[in-house]
This record gives C-alpha cells, structure tokens and sequence, in this order.
C-alpha cells in the first residue's frame, strides 16, 4: 500500500490491527448452532477490507465481535495487541467506528445534533464541544454532502439523506478503523460511489483501516484491497480481489454462475453474472 | 465552494434551552406561592413569603396578619402543594426515561406495570384489615404500594434478562405480561374487599389529601437523587435512541445505562405512587410536549420535565382543592383532561402532522 501519513497506532510486537484465532460465536451458547466457527483472521492497518459472504454467513456477526458489541464464546480476538475484552468501551469508541445498514430513531434530532454524538466519545460528560469538534462536525457533513440540512429534522429526511448522516456521525467520531454493516444498501447508486470514495480515501491518503460488509461484489471489487469471504460461519478466503472472486468461488459460496472480466491492472476486475 | 460558518452548526435553532430552564423552574416557584394563597381562605402572594420566610429565618411575624394564615401555609397548603409539585415532576422525569429507552415517544412512567404492582400493593394493605391484621393505613399502604411496584420492576427484569440487550420490545412485553396478571390480582382483592371496595378505588384515583411534611422529605429524598442520576446519564440516553448496537460503538454500556436508569425511573415511580396513588398521563404528555419544544436532548429535557411535571400536576391540584366545589379525585382530573389532548396529539401523528 502508499505510505500514507499518519501511520496508525501499533503495539510493538503486532503488527496486527485485529488478531482472531480460533474464534467461536454462538447467540444460544451451549445449543451447538455456532454461527462463527474456529475463524482465524488478521486485520492489517492501513488497507481496505470488504467482508463478503451469503446472507446468514455471519457477516455481521464477525463485525459486532470487531467492534466489541459482542464477545466471542471460545478463542481469542487482539485489538493491537490487546485482548479487545480488557479495552475499555471508551477507548474502543475513540478508536473504532460503526456505520450500521439502517438506523430508526423515535426522537427527531436535528443532522447537527445527530452527526455531533459521532463526537461524544471525545468530550468529557458535561462539557461543550471544542472549536475542533466543531471542524470535525462541519468537515464530516461536508464530505457526505449534507452540510445544507444541518439544522433538519432527521424525520424529514429521505432514507438515503438519514444514511449519509449516519456515516458523517462515524466520519466525526474520527477514529483510525471504521467498520461498515452494508452501510450502502439502502443508498442510490451516485451516493453509494460517493461514500466508498470517501472511505477509500480515508485509507488511501490517512492511512485508516476500513472494513466494510459488502452484497455487491463489483463495489467490493472496485474499492477494496483485500477480501474476506464468508461461509457457513467460516473463513473461505482472504485476499486480494483478483485472489479471491474468481468464477470457482462464487460458484462454491454463492452458487452463481458469473464471469469475471479484468482485474491485471487493480481494480478494474468486472463479474458479469450468467443469468 | 462556500466554507459554511463554522458557528452557525453551534446555534441550533433549538437554542435557548437554559433560558427556557430559567423560565420554567421561576414559573413552577411562582405557582407553588400563587398557589398556596389560593382556597377557601385567600391568602395573598406576599402574605405567603412573609409566613415562609418567618419561618425560615425565625423572626416575627406581623402582628396584624390573620393568626391562622401560618397554620394554613405551613401545615396544610405547603406541604400538600410540594408534594403535587414533587410527584408530577418526578413522574414527568420518569416518562421521559422510559420513553427515551423504550424508544417509544408513547410510553409512560407506568408502561412496565410499575402501577399495577403499586396498585396491588396498596390494595393488598387495604384488604389485610379483613384477614384481622390491623397496621395503621397511613404507613402501611405506600410500604406495600412500595415493594408492589419494586417487586414487578425485579419480575419485568427477570422476565426480559435473557435479551442481552434489554430490547425495547422485550421490556415493554414483559411489562404487559406482568402487569396482566397483576390486574387479576387487584381484581380479586376487590372481590374480597366486598363492602371495603369504596377505599381501594378512592385510592387508585390518586389524591394529595392531607399529604404532610414527612411525605415532601421522602418525595425529595428520592426525586434529587435521581435527577441526578438521570442528569449524568442524560448524554448517554440520547445516544441509545439510536439503538444499543450504535450505543455500543459510542463507548455507552447500553445495558448498564438501561438498567441503571431504568431502575431509577422505576423507583421514582414507585415512590410518587406510593405517596399520591395512580395518577396517568403527567408521565406521558409533560416529556412529549416538552420534546416537541425544546427538542430531544436529555440534557434539557429531563429537568425541564422536572418543572413542567410540577407546574402541571401542582395546577391540577389546585382545581381540585380550591376550585371545584367537591375534591375530584385528582388522578380523575388528569386523565379526563389529558386523555382527549393525548388522543388529539395521536391522531395528529397518525396523519403525518408534527405537533
């Protein structure tokens, strides 16, 4: 990858963002139906990763074990170095953001105040935000465009509108990995561009991690430096576009049929699926 | 490219929040001393500082004031009129709790069967009298309205445990569920009540009655401590709105917050009713209106729920005794003014207005 400044912060003896080994998760412990088995997984700092898989491959699962909302059953996950357990959820906040698929809120917020909890883990309770927060806040609705409907209401939004605020609020949290759950799903395609442009280039020209679970291929294939495919619970594969989606591996993970075109000069491999 | 104002993000156009705190705590004390002057003896505004503040600092009164005004404010007005100010706001602070967890701007202090354990409670102690066990009604009946409602808060918790997350569906079905049996429950007290029924309906309306000064001292106890205990987590709660996985990813213990607040607003209920009976719909329309003015933020909302709380049921109140020529129950009053505004501010919802 470009040497990029800043470099992320790493632990002396890893070089490893995140480190699982032997991971097992289960949402009914003891029923025997493991949904993540025995995934062994490294995360290196400074590329962009794209987690693909089926539905019900454990996706989102492996991203709520990476961003601490779950813990894994059996086996061990290091966050540089750490176990992520013994990382306060404090910490984790000033480090790792999270853009879900979708968000619901009862409560109408205006964008400002929205995109300004992104900031929360930075400002002690009870204190004000900082002209610095307020730069973040400001530069982060400005790359996603909605600088203009500060002062809205989230419920007049549009769906796309209230997803763009949703990755601004991660985009000001500011922190060096920032995972995203199919954050582009329910986006129209000029703005799901526009985000994964924005992302790339926090890994691109920072040096940020990003990890993003993925449904279409060709976006992954197009923005990602390494994949990470998903089956049944299990790692298939990792590594770089042209290693990994190839027309054998979408057969056996997903059971298509497809083509795959290009992909000798980066990322410009194209799948074109035989209907 | 225009470079917005970096300034203009700091002024919402919700600003004006502390001023609008200002306004409603000066507006609750005023009507707490307009209030005290007003009943079947007129006593004015001045009158009243005058009573309170001889009081306080010890020095005489006006020889030429009426000699029963003090007895009045002090012993029977003051006492009665704190308590209707502590109880609505600590039942508005409550609503505002549990409609931010629940995520549900419809919710109230009693959506998890908090007042029917109280209700249960309570009619419990009014019936023990049958069983020929005599305790004094005035201690036992908020004691048991007490561990009624703190023992469903531990049902309704143990009911929705295993829900790691403490779901906002999983709270409110386990609340119905246990709130359901209770009502059997009450039912069949009634039915063993026979003649004695008169007493546990009175007592389910809701009255501030000859509340005294011991009942104000426990009020204030419990509301201080936990407005601020909902102050320091107000941040916290406005995060989970977004849900507990966001919450989780913004540094917030979603559980721990929930449970911790959850069990405040509970036992902040669960003290209002004890001293005052059932009395709906403050817990409700008082944090919703409010929200619609001053916006989401918990930092704000919450205290000022506190004093709108207050004005509101301190009013309501105030019909009843010195207004209406028989005391309404004054949990009737509420609901009977504020069921048709709580169906108007539905219906509105329902047809995509914003209130």
């Amino acid at each position: 990858m470009s040497a990029s400044p800043p470099p992320p912060r790493l632990s002396p003896h890893s070089p490893q963002l995140f480190a699982m080994s032997c991971g097992c998760f289960a949402y009914h412990a003891g029923s025997g139906g493991n949904v993540l088995h025995h995934i062994d997984l490294h995360i290196t700092p400074g590329q962009m990763y794209g987690l693909i898989g089926p539905n019900g491959s454990g996706k989102s699962t492996l991203l709520d074990l990476l961003t601490a909302t779950r813990f894994l059953q059996r086996g061990q996950l290091l966050f540089q170095g750490r176990a992520i357990n013994d990382v306060s959820k404090k910490e984790l906040a000033t480090r790792i953001a999270l853009v879900p698929q979708q968000f619901a809120t009862g409560f109408d917020f205006t964008v400002a105040e929205l995109v300004l909890m992104g900031r929360y883990p930075h400002i002690p309770r009870f204190q004000s935000p900082t002209s610095h927060d307020y730069d973040l806040l400001e530069a982060a609705m400005r790359a996603m465009q909605i600088d203009h409907l500060s002062h809205r209401l989230l419920s007049d939004l549009s769906g796309g509108e209230k997803q763009r605020v949703v990755v601004a609020r991660a985009l000001a949290q500011d922190t060096e990995v920032l995972v995203l759950d199919e954050a582009t799903a329910s986006l129209d395609i000029h703005h799901t561009i526009e985000i994964m442009r924005v992302v790339r280039n926090l890994v691109s020209s920072q040096g940020r991690t990003v990890i993003a679970a993925i449904h279409d291929l060709n976006l992954a294939a197009a923005f990602c430096d390494q994949i990470i495919v998903l089956k049944e619970g299990r790692v298939y594969r990792v590594g770089t576009v042209v290693e990994t989606l190839t027309p054998q591996l979408l057969a056996d993970v997903f059971s298509v049929q497809a083509q795959v075109q290009g992909g000798s000069h980066g990322h410009s491999l194209r799948i074109h699926y035989s209907l | 490219m225009v470079v917005e104002n970096t300034h203009s993000l700091k002024h919402s156009p919700r600003k004006g929040g502390h001023s609008a705190l200002m306004f409603l705590g000066l507006f609750l004390l005023t009507a707490v001393i307009m209030a005290t002057g007003m009943g079947f003896l007129t006593i004015t505004p001045w009158e009243v500082i005058e009573v309170v503040w001889a009081r306080i600092s010890g020095t005489p009164l006006n020889p030429a004031m009426n000699p029963s005004f003090p007895f009045v404010v002090m012993e029977v007005r003051l006492p009665r009129i704190l308590a209707a100010a502590l109880v609505g706001g600590g039942l508005a602070m409550a609503g505002a709790v549990f409609q931010s967890i629940l995520l549900n701007p419809l919710a109230d202090p009693y959506t998890l069967g908090v007042s029917s354990g109280a209700a249960f409670g309570a009619s419990l102690a009014l019936v023990l009298g049958i069983f020929g066990i005599t305790i004094p009604a005035f201690f036992s009946v908020p004691l048991f309205a007490f561990i009624g409602a703190m023992t469903t808060l531990a049902a309704v918790f143990f009911l929705a445990a295993p829900d790691g997350r403490l779901s906002s569906n999983t709270l409110i079905l386990s609340g119905v569920i246990v709130a359901a049996i209770l009502s059997a429950g009450i039912g069949f007290i009634k039915y063993l009540a026979d003649e004695q029924v008169g007493v546990i309906i009175f007592w389910l309306m809701g009255s501030f009655v000859g509340r005294t000064w011991s009942d104000v001292l426990l009020l204030a106890a419990f509301t201080l401590p936990c407005l601020l205990v909902m102050l320091y987590f107000a941040r916290d709660l406005n995060v989970l709105a977004l849900g507990g996985r966001m919450a989780d990813s913004l540094g917030v213990n979603s559980r721990q917050v929930k449970k911790t607040l959850l069990f405040s607003a509970s036992l902040l209920t669960a003290i209002c009713v004890s001293v005052s009976g059932i009395i709906g719909f403050v817990g409700l329309i008082i944090p919703h209106l409010l929200r619609l003015l001053l916006g989401p933020d918990n930092r704000l909302l919450i205290p000022a729920c506190f004093f709108g709380g207050g004005i509101l049921l301190l009013t309501a109140d105030t019909i009843t005794r010195a207004w209406l020529p028989t005391e309404l129950p004054i949990g009737v009053l509420t609901s009977l003014i504020g069921g048709p505004f709580f169906c108007l501010i539905f219906r509105r919802r329902q047809l995509g207005q914003r209130v």
